[in-house]
């Protein structure tokens, strides 16, 4: 597959929505620039003038034309690389995959926030909330191997990212979710055995460091 | 083409059914309309969206397809040979995909922050209505409609909320159209087509509504 130009990923390692596109662009073998934007320091200029509204990673630039939001980019990486295919054949597929993805964006990010964000004992209610999504995804997955069927493809790239923010809030929330959702669980491991999304992925205990040490930014110890 | 049945679980005061509505009525869809009761939900609604419990939910051949801009996609897709609502270069698909999604993070969470709100907590939220609006009408541009020179998926995405402005105002006692008015314009522009028009309940009927509503809502 060609490149069709130049492309750019504005990132950094910790983002779960910077990893979905490094997968997307990866499985569609997609050679492009990683630019990691300094978590601690400023923004970078082209962020800046890329991402006005949200001057957020990731920012994808394509031929130098900026594209924000991952959802936003992951889909546009579907359309213009054609193969192999992320999103289902069949419209109805692809409505199912976008609202589960919609789901995920309202929900994951800052359930598990709620949890890792505690100054002191977590509330249950957090923990049941958070479960409770996870149920609701293994839900939509039922018996097939990939939320997109036989295949890895779109709604996995949205959601496996998050994962790696798990044991954080599993650390944090006193609950392991092997045992709450041995089903979800087992879904992941299949996911971390593909190249692709085992290096765009950070350490989990990376990203607890990372956890701790923004807590304590925050003033939260 | 797919002329199987297509049913839309309704509501007639909400901006993401009328966005449904819009496109239906552009590719000439023939659909039943079923109003449902928010106060006091249905079967029907609680099995077609479990998850969220909201309208709108198309159901189309059995199936059903929940969240607005999900629809309008699928609609899209399924009924591709009639006015088109996204663009078919993947670029300026994805220009309006984005600034769809920057509607639904901000826009009804904050027009309803000014209609319910007070005192402080209400002048903030005009604030940022009004900097939303501006930040849309700078994506329009000179541009007849965010599709070009036909109304597209931006524009059914967005001009819904136009009914809801009445409403804004009177509670919010300021005017969005001294404020916005090339936004104002766009949305004139967009009532003179008949799929808009026949979609979009007349903004009066939404204020008189909203009292009502207060009171159901628990709002003083």
């Amino acid at each position: 597959m060609s490149n069709l130009g130049e492309v750019v990923l504005l990132e950094c390692w910790a983002s779960p929505f910077c990893m979905r596109v490094k997968i997307a662009l990866a499985e569609k073998g997609v050679e492009y620039e990683a630019r990691t934007e300094d978590l601690y320091g400023g923004k970078s200029d082209l962020l800046l003038t890329s991402n006005p509204i949200y001057k957020k990673v990731p920012v994808l630039l394509h031929n130098g034309k900026p594209l924000c939001e991952s959802t936003v980019i992951v889909a546009y990486i579907d359309e213009t690389w054609s193969s192999p295919p992320l999103l289902p054949a069949s419209a109805y597929g692809r409505a199912q995959a976008k609202f589960w993805a919609d789901f995920i964006d309202k929900k994951v990010f800052d359930a598990g926030y709620k949890i890792w964000i505690c100054k002191g004992e977590v509330p249950e209610t957090a923990k049941k909330d958070f479960i409770e999504i996870l149920k609701q995804l293994e839900g939509a997955l039922g018996e097939k191997d990939f939320f997109g069927g036989d295949s890895f493809g779109f709604l996995d790239i949205i959601l496996i990212p998050l994962t790696s923010w798990f044991y954080s809030i599993e650390k944090f929330g006193g609950f392991e979710v092997k045992e709450e959702c041995p089903k979800f669980s087992a879904w992941m491991n299949r996911c971390m055995q593909r190249e692709n999304v085992v290096n765009a992925l950070p350490d989990p205990k990376k990203v607890y460091e990372f956890v701790v040490r923004f807590r304590k930014m925050q003033g939260i110890e | 083409m797919e002329d199987n049945k297509v049913v839309l679980l309704d509501w007639w005061a909400s901006a993401f059914a009328m966005r449904v509505k819009i496109a239906l009525a552009e590719k000439g869809i023939k659909y039943e309309s079923k109003e449902q009761n928010l106060f006091n939900k249905s079967q029907e609604l609680l099995e077609a969206n479990p998850i969220h419990k909201k309208i709108p939910v198309l159901i189309h051949d059995g199936k059903s397809i929940c969240e607005s801009l999900v629809i309008l996609q699928y609609i899209d897709e399924v009924w591709h040979d009639k006015s088109p609502l996204l663009p078919s270069d993947p670029y300026r698909r994805s220009q309006a995909r984005f600034w769809a999604d920057y509607i639904d993070k901000k826009l009804y969470s904050t027009g309803r922050r000014v209609w319910t709100g007070k005192g402080e907590d209400q002048e903030v939220a005009k604030k940022e209505l009004i900097e939303l609006l501006k930040t849309m009408e700078g994506e329009l541009g000179d541009k007849h409609f965010f599709g070009g020179d036909t109304i597209g998926f931006l524009d059914v995405t967005l001009v819904p909320f136009t009914s809801w402005f009445y409403t804004y105002e009177t509670w919010g006692n300021f005017s969005i159209e001294a404020e916005c008015p090339k936004l104002i314009e766009w949305a004139k522009r967009c009532l003179e087509k008949e799929s808009v028009a026949n979609s979009l309940p007349h903004p009066h009927k939404i204020y008189e509504y909203s009292f009502e509503l207060k009171k159901k809502l628990g709002i003083e």
